[in-house]
């Protein structure tokens, strides 16, 4: 008789368990944005619709409704510590500057490029796209090939500083995307450029 | 005429898109596989990502990704992640991306694609679809940690 009532019990735990902890788990928390930024996320389960819009908004969802809740840090860190710990670093964007009408870079830049090395060696895996552009002097063909140039000028730095040529991808862009917007035929040193990310 | 036009567009559009790379593992730990088309291989530092791809951490495993809009995705151990759909136009930052986390633990750093369209990213859990609107958050589904 007691162990009959014993099975009963542990097939209603069982049951009660699946019900609970198997049919849908699942968090969610919204986290402080690195730059300060405004930030927001919304979750939604079915018809139900939950906005997550300050640091440490959480939700919560069961086989009921989601649950709005305060997370704190110290339950993000021992839920999410292994995920968080494999973030890889954030990309970097750089922009260097040339002499006009020519693939070589002003001085500011140069010195720029070197900055961009250092930061470039705390990176073990390396996927970089670099992209040329001008200003508005010239032919669309003129400046299409000064671009690819330019581009490829600071491929080549990279390279003989030790940078794997497959780690990179150089291409050019002309004088579409001005920077400054000019009128054609106008010089203007900031559109004189190559953009950098480094991810 | 009409041929040089196209052979140009080519051109211009081939360096961006035949490389159908959307991503890549920077952070690689434990055991983690990829899936694809129906083959697994291992997810080394380095292996670059494809969509449709689904990335999976054993016991011991996490693994970091770094998409081409800059958005980051790392997930701690026993967790199946699945790159749905992913467009992205380098220049004008529109496109879409949409994962999956299956089962496990998820921390997503959003890029230029939630921040250039509210819903151009989503990320869906078994019983919820998470809208970004950026940036900073985690996800966890089932038993994971």
């Amino acid at each position: 008789m007691a162990a009959e009532r014993l099975r009963i019990r542990c097939l209603l735990f069982a049951l009660a368990a699946a019900l609970c902890g198997c049919a849908t788990h699942e968090r969610i928390v919204l986290l402080p944005e690195s730059g300060g930024g405004p930030t927001s996320l919304v979750v939604r389960q079915g018809a139900r619709e939950v906005l997550l819009d300050r640091p440490y908004a959480a939700a919560e969802l069961t086989i009921a409704d989601p649950f709005r809740y305060d997370a704190s840090a110290a339950e993000v860190q021992a839920t999410f510590g292994e995920a968080l710990a494999a973030q890889p670093a954030r990309a970097a964007h750089y922009t260097l500057y040339f002499v006009e009408g020519s693939d070589d870079l002003t001085q500011d830049s140069k010195d720029a490029l070197e900055r961009m090395l250092a930061e470039l060696a705390r990176r073990p895996v390396r996927d970089i796209v670099i992209v040329g552009h001008t200003d508005a002097v010239g032919s669309d063909q003129y400046n299409d090939a000064l671009a690819k140039k330019r581009a490829d000028a600071v491929r080549a730095l990279l390279v003989a500083r030790g940078v794997a040529a497959n780690d990179i991808v150089a291409i050019g862009r002309g004088k579409r995307e001005l920077l400054i917007a000019t009128p054609s035929g106008i010089a203007e040193p900031r559109n004189r450029r190559v953009e950098i990310v480094v991810r | 005429m009409l041929r040089a036009m196209l052979a140009v567009l080519v051109a211009l559009i081939a360096p961006l898109t035949c490389a159908a790379e959307i991503g890549q593992v920077k952070i690689s730990k434990g055991t983690v596989t990829i899936e694809r088309a129906g083959q697994s291989m291992p997810a080394s530092v380095g292996t670059r990502l494809q969509t449709a791809d689904v990335v999976t951490t054993g016991n011991d495993g996490s693994v970091g990704i770094t998409m081409t809009d800059d958005s980051l995705l790392s997930a701690g151990p026993n967790s199946v992640l699945a790159l749905d759909r992913y467009d992205f136009d380098d220049v004008t930052s529109a496109g879409r991306f949409d994962t999956s986390l299956r089962k496990g633990t998820l921390a997503v750093v959003s890029g230029r694609l939630a921040k250039q369209s509210r819903d151009a990213m989503t990320v869906r859990t078994p019983s919820a679809v998470l809208g970004v609107r950026g940036t900073e958050f985690v996800v966890s589904a089932g038993n994971g940690r």
